[in-house]
């Protein structure tokens, strides 16, 4: 019997030739150098052949057996290429649609212009104290030196409840009250922040609840040349290094001397906008000395210990710093204002 | 209160400017809220009537007179127009070398026409073509400019003018008639422009209600010297002690009463500049007599009452008339002079006599004995009132008035006999009549002197600046005080006693007087002038603040994990919270915290809830957005019984709808969120506040969709609730979009649990095994009970159990489901082998056959 190799060989090669993609070279993988492949068949006849013949029969099966090999590594990383690329051809994406955003949560802008005033006080020794918004008229009026029937009670228009003496506190100053008599009489500095409501209409200007932030220091040597100088860093931090402040005289039942601060239009740099009205000037907040009364009733000599308090509303300094023209869109909650911030 | 500069001039000198003056009494704290310019021109500014000279600034308000086109002139004659009735032709001198012939329809010159050359020429102010003015036929205030015109044949020029062309007020029923000493030729606004300074009066400065008090404050801060005016009387008629008597019941309400006698007056109006001038402080000119007592009242701040003498006496049949002072009885009824009869309350003080009421104190006379035209003889009566009574009368018959404004901040009794003494003299000037000699006066609330001690030393305590005795002193007596100095003055320890004026109640005694008194000081002094220091006082000791700081890192959490912030009303209605209830039934026992005085009839109670208020933010952005992801952290107000504060505990609501991502576009990404989107939010705060021990079990809630709605607990407590909103609840919020979800929970417990020191494990160094099992269990078996029984058999070195894949459906059977979950072996010392794992997986599938009946899936 004889074995063409040649015929082997020419014939693999042709059907590796016609092998398109990876499953048609395994199948001739299977066929052409498997243990059934006509190859492997002759190679195993190598023993039945005389002694003489055996050497060049093998020599040359395994030069064929070797050139297949070769010619499938050949072929197979021609189609692992050609397959790959068209894999990742398939797996092309549009890399201009938009991404996939987690969504930023924010602070509502009444919750960040707080933040802001606690941290600038913070860094003044100022903690943070808090009461509640359910009050009495004696802590929102009467300890505060404004006696029932007292004609500065006019300043504010209170909610009051149907329980007798009950009120919705039209400030956060009963902090003042409630601080002083905890802690009396170690000095304080504190940050009074909170919910506060009024009796007024409801329009751009005006709301029936607003966030207040009050402060109050209470020690041995506390003069108005501190509160003025207190004030004016946080006018610094909160508004810039240069802008001016400026006191009035005012009238706070609670504190004596009292004074309005004004802080240099930050808009227009005092040079007169409608923002502040043409005057280069912005009403920030109010403030004074802690009335001797009020200093009396939370447990301090007033012989002895001197304070100051001021108060501000957050939402106006933010309407300000933003040039929010309506208080309404605090609680409307209209996602399109709140994702500004 | 408003304020001309003419009248102010009366009193101090003043060199400023009307803008540099407002800014010294705003810095004052006599805040100037608004300059109107009636005639003069402001220095710097544009003003409609002259053109804009030198800077620009704030528009300033009002009309500026041309000195070359609006003068004095005279009327020679009023002659008829020749083809109108009711208009006629002035003859007029304006002090050029011709005359003029004006036309005009003013009512108040008819009666003149045609009678001839006048025999006393009337003066008047005349505007010439060009002049500008406001235009007299238009509402408002609308500026125009004189123009030539022609009407019914006559051509006219100029302008014979009413005070609404002028300013003045809003009076078009006839022309501006000057007093005989108006100098013809003049510019009018020399002889009577002026500023008007409306300057707002805060409570503690009620003394200053008043143009004498703002003139005195003028002259305390620039210097100048005040001018009171004089407050003597010509006294020649008939005495008046014994003519009539006064009785006080009750001296705390009425601490003084003081009365004047004028008799055989002639009522008429009063002179032009007097009218004026009530005019620009905001007052109508009524008649010689009733604006004697608003004159006295604008300038002094005493508020008088004018009764009409004859009426009284008539009354006490022709006897000596009792004035009497009382508290109203019960059911008594007085006609006040504006013709309303009015029911007195028991606070309401009267006047009266031994007949009957005569007048509200301080709040408005009768009509019986009012001043009319017919009066001939006037009872003045000038008293102090008790400010609370005042206040309260007022504001139950609804009758603010310049007099009760006074009253009901208060008016020293010292006043009284000034102001009746003022005006008795000023109405014999005006209305030729006779003042009776001397006043009866009772006074039996005479205050003690106010007297206050104060050192230099005091005054730099508070305000933190040395401010020499000197000019301490300077300052009190230029604000009236009396000052007394003991000590050498440049000891910052000697004594000043200051002894309040007799026009101030604001003063008090003690510490409180020392207090009034630095404030006056700082006042004058200037704020401006007190130096800035940083706090040298020690720090207090530190207190905690962890409640505050939790609260704000639960804000932070919510956020991270893209939630935005809302804060929303916490007054509300009972009506807004009942729509959180599916079934209408109940809710009307519900206990809230509510107004007495409501503004509007949805905010009328305090909240009990956050779910409202965030459910309505999530309805008002429904209209242009189909996703929300919010939360809030505020307080609810829940009443308590026998108390009468509420408990304010705080709370978070978090409420989320519509696509998971809030940008995307695949299909992933546009799924609406559910139940395990909140609950993941609740996870996420739990693990960041490192509370442990959250569970969710099911629940039923009012507001929640049966079968979604989970009670939230931690450590077996009940803190809140977690779910989507029930379809009955959505409807009535009117919501249609996506699915709703919300959490509402209680802070408090939650961050009591919370802990900032939270212990560590090491980091595994050995590999783990990872290993997923699916088992088919009953439907009604809970996942949180299957992952415990699967805790509880692996053991310690189960590392973790993750649920990952839930399949109900034919290859399961029906009333079962597969859960699938992906289990974690690991051990701190070594590699684990199959055996390991195997051991762990065959207890585990054990305790699950046998606790829960599972069955591993092949």
């Amino acid at each position: 019997m004889s074995t063409n190799f040649d015929q082997i060989e020419k014939d693999a090669l042709e059907a590796l030739a016609a092998a398109a993609d990876s499953a048609a070279l395994e199948k001739w993988r299977m066929a052409c150098l498997g243990r059934s492949a006509p190859l492997m068949a002759a190679l195993g006849t190598l023993g039945t052949l005389p002694k003489e013949e055996r050497k060049a029969f093998g020599q040359r099966g395994n030069q064929v057996k070797q050139a297949l090999e070769r010619a499938f590594e050949e072929a197979s990383d021609r189609i692992g290429h050609a397959e790959l690329a068209s894999a990742l051809a398939a797996g092309a994406i549009d890399v201009t649609a938009p991404g996939r955003r987690r969504g930023r949560g924010r602070l509502h802008p009444a919750t960040q212009t707080l933040r802001r005033i606690y941290a600038i006080f913070a860094e003044m020794g100022f903690q943070i104290y808090r009461s509640r918004e359910v009050e009495t008229d004696e802590l929102n009026f009467g300890l505060l030196n404004m006696p029932p029937h007292h004609p500065a009670r006019d300043m504010w228009d209170t909610f009051y409840t149907t329980a007798p003496n009950v009120i919705l506190r039209t400030h956060t100053s009963p902090g003042q009250i409630h601080v002083m008599r905890e802690r009396c009489p170690q000095p304080i500095r504190v940050i009074l922040p909170g919910m506060c409501y009024r009796y007024e209409q409801i329009t751009a200007r005006s709301e029936i609840q607003f966030y207040q932030v009050e402060g109050l220091a209470v020690g041995r040597h506390i003069t108005m040349a501190d509160l003025k100088g207190t004030l004016t860093a946080f006018a610094h931090a909160l508004f810039g290094p240069g802008v001016r402040t400026r006191f009035r005289s005012d009238h706070f039942p609670f504190t004596e001397p009292s004074a309005e601060m004004d802080v240099e239009c930050f808009v227009c740099d005092g040079r007169g906008c409608p923002v502040c009205k043409q005057s280069g000037w912005l009403e920030i907040l109010g403030c004074g000395m802690v009335h001797p009364e009020v200093l009396q009733n939370g447990g301090y000599d007033p012989r002895e210990f001197s304070g100051f308090a001021f108060g501000m509303g957050p939402q106006r300094i933010t309407m300000l710093m933003h040039k929010i023209e309506d208080i309404r869109y605090f609680f409307a909650n209209d996602l399109r204002f709140l994702e500004q911030f | 209160m408003r304020v001309p500069l003419t009248w102010l001039r009366d009193y101090v000198a003043i060199t400023d400017s009307p803008e540099e003056l407002a800014s010294r009494l705003t810095f004052a704290g006599l805040e100037v809220e608004d300059l109107e310019y009636v005639g003069l021109a402001p220095a710097s500014q544009p003003i409609a009537g002259l053109p804009a000279a030198g800077r620009s600034g704030p528009p300033a308000r009002g009309l500026a007179w041309d000195p070359a086109t609006i003068v004095i002139a005279q009327v020679l004659e009023v002659m008829p127009h020749p083809n109108a009735d009711r208009l006629t032709l002035l003859r007029v001198d304006d002090g050029s070398i011709t005359e003029h012939v004006v036309l005009t329809g003013a009512p108040n010159l008819f009666h003149l026409k045609g009678t001839g050359p006048l025999a006393k020429p009337l003066k008047i102010v005349y505007a010439r073509e060009g002049a500008v003015l406001y235009d007299g036929h238009k509402p408002g205030r609308e500026v125009m400019t004189l123009k030539r015109a022609k009407i019914r044949g006559v051509e006219s020029a100029s302008m014979a003018c009413s005070e609404k062309e002028l300013g003045i007020s809003d009076d078009h029923d006839g022309i501006i008639l000057l007093d005989d000493d108006a100098p013809v030729g003049a510019a009018a606004a020399d002889y009577m422009g002026d500023v008007v300074f409306e300057v707002k009066i805060n409570p503690n400065m009620a003394r200053n209600a008043c143009v004498l008090g703002i003139a005195r404050e003028i002259s305390a801060l620039t210097g100048a010297p005040l001018r009171p005016p004089a407050l003597s009387v010509t006294l020649t008629g008939a005495p008046i002690a014994g003519r009539v008597g006064i009785e006080i019941r009750e001296p705390g309400l009425n601490p003084r009463f003081v009365l004047g006698l004028l008799e055989g007056a002639r009522v008429a109006p009063s002179p032009y500049w007097v009218q004026r001038r009530l005019r620009l402080a905001g007052t109508r000119p009524i008649s010689n007599i009733v604006d004697a007592t608003n004159f006295v009242m604008f300038e002094l701040g005493e508020p008088l009452h004018a009764f009409d003498w004859d009426v009284l006496v008539g009354r006490a049949g022709s006897k000596r008339p009792t004035i009497i002072t009382r508290r109203a009885e019960p059911g008594e009824t007085l006609r006040t002079l504006d013709g309303v009869d009015r029911r007195l309350d028991a606070f309401t003080v009267l006047v009266c006599d031994e007949q009957g009421p005569l007048s509200m104190a301080g709040v408005m006379g009768g009509a019986e004995s009012e001043v009319a035209d017919g009066t001939v003889s006037v009872l003045l009566e000038g008293a102090a009132w008790d400010l609370i009574s005042v206040r309260q009368t007022v504001k139950a018959q609804g009758l603010p008035s310049e007099a009760s404004y006074r009253f009901s901040r208060g008016v020293h009794p010292g006043l009284a006999e000034k102001g009746v003494a003022r005006a008795l003299e000023l109405m014999r000037q005006w209305t030729g009549g006779t003042v009776a000699r001397g006043l009866v006066d009772s006074y039996p609330g005479r205050p003690e002197p106010v007297v206050v001690d104060i050192t230099p030393a005091e005054i730099e305590r508070q305000l933190g600046v040395r401010i020499p005795l000197d000019d301490v002193v300077r300052i009190l007596r230029a604000l009236k005080f009396g000052c007394e100095v003991s000590g050498d003055h440049a000891d910052p320890h000697a004594i000043i006693r200051a002894t309040a004026p007799d026009h101030r109640l604001d003063i008090g005694t003690g510490v409180v007087g020392r207090a009034d008194i630095v404030e006056e000081v700082a006042r004058i002094y200037g704020y401006a002038r007190i130096p800035e220091t940083l706090l040298g006082e020690v720090l207090p000791p530190p207190h905690p603040n962890r409640d505050v700081e939790l609260e704000e890192q639960v804000r932070d959490v919510l956020a991270s994990v893209g939630l935005q912030e809302v804060v929303t009303y916490s007054l509300t209605s009972p009506e807004r919270e009942a729509r959180l209830r599916a079934a209408d039934a109940g809710g009307d026992e519900v206990a809230y915290v509510r107004l007495a005085n409501p503004i509007v009839v949805d905010r009328v109670v305090m909240r009990r809830t956050l779910l409202a208020g965030v459910i309505e933010s999530a309805v008002a952005n429904s209209r242009h957005t189909d996703r929300l992801a919010c939360f809030e952290v505020g307080n609810v107000f829940l009443p308590r019984e026998g108390e009468a504060l509420p408990d304010e505990p705080r709370r978070v609501a978090i409420l989320v709808s519509g696509a998971r991502s809030p940008h995307g576009w695949q299909p992933a990404d546009r799924a609406p969120m559910d139940f395990f989107d909140v609950k993941g939010v609740v996870e996420e705060l739990a693990e960041a506040l490192a509370v442990t021990g959250v569970t969710f079990e099911p629940g039923e809630h009012a507001t929640l969709r049966p079968g979604r709605t989970a009670r939230v607990l931690v450590d077996g407590a009940p803190v809140g609730w977690a779910g989507e909103l029930h379809p009955a609840v959505a409807e009535r919020f009117d919501l249609k979009g996506p699915a709703v979800i919300v959490a509402e929970l209680e802070l408090d417990p939650i961050l009591a649990k919370a802990i900032d020191r939270n212990p560590t494990r090491p980091v595994p160094v050995y590999p783990p095994v990872k290993e997923d099992l699916a088992f088919v269990l009953d439907r009604s078996v809970p996942v949180a009970r299957v992952l415990e029984v699967i805790r509880a058999a692996g053991g310690p070195m189960l590392a973790g159990a993750t649920l990952f894949d839930e399949y109900a459906g034919d290859q399961v059977g029906a009333g079962k489901r597969s859960l699938a979950f992906s289990l974690t072996y690991q051990a701190p010392d070594r590699t684990l082998t199959d055996a390991d794992a195997r051991k762990i997986r065959d207890r585990v599938a054990t305790a699950l056959a046998e606790e829960l009946g599972a069955v591993l899936r092949g």
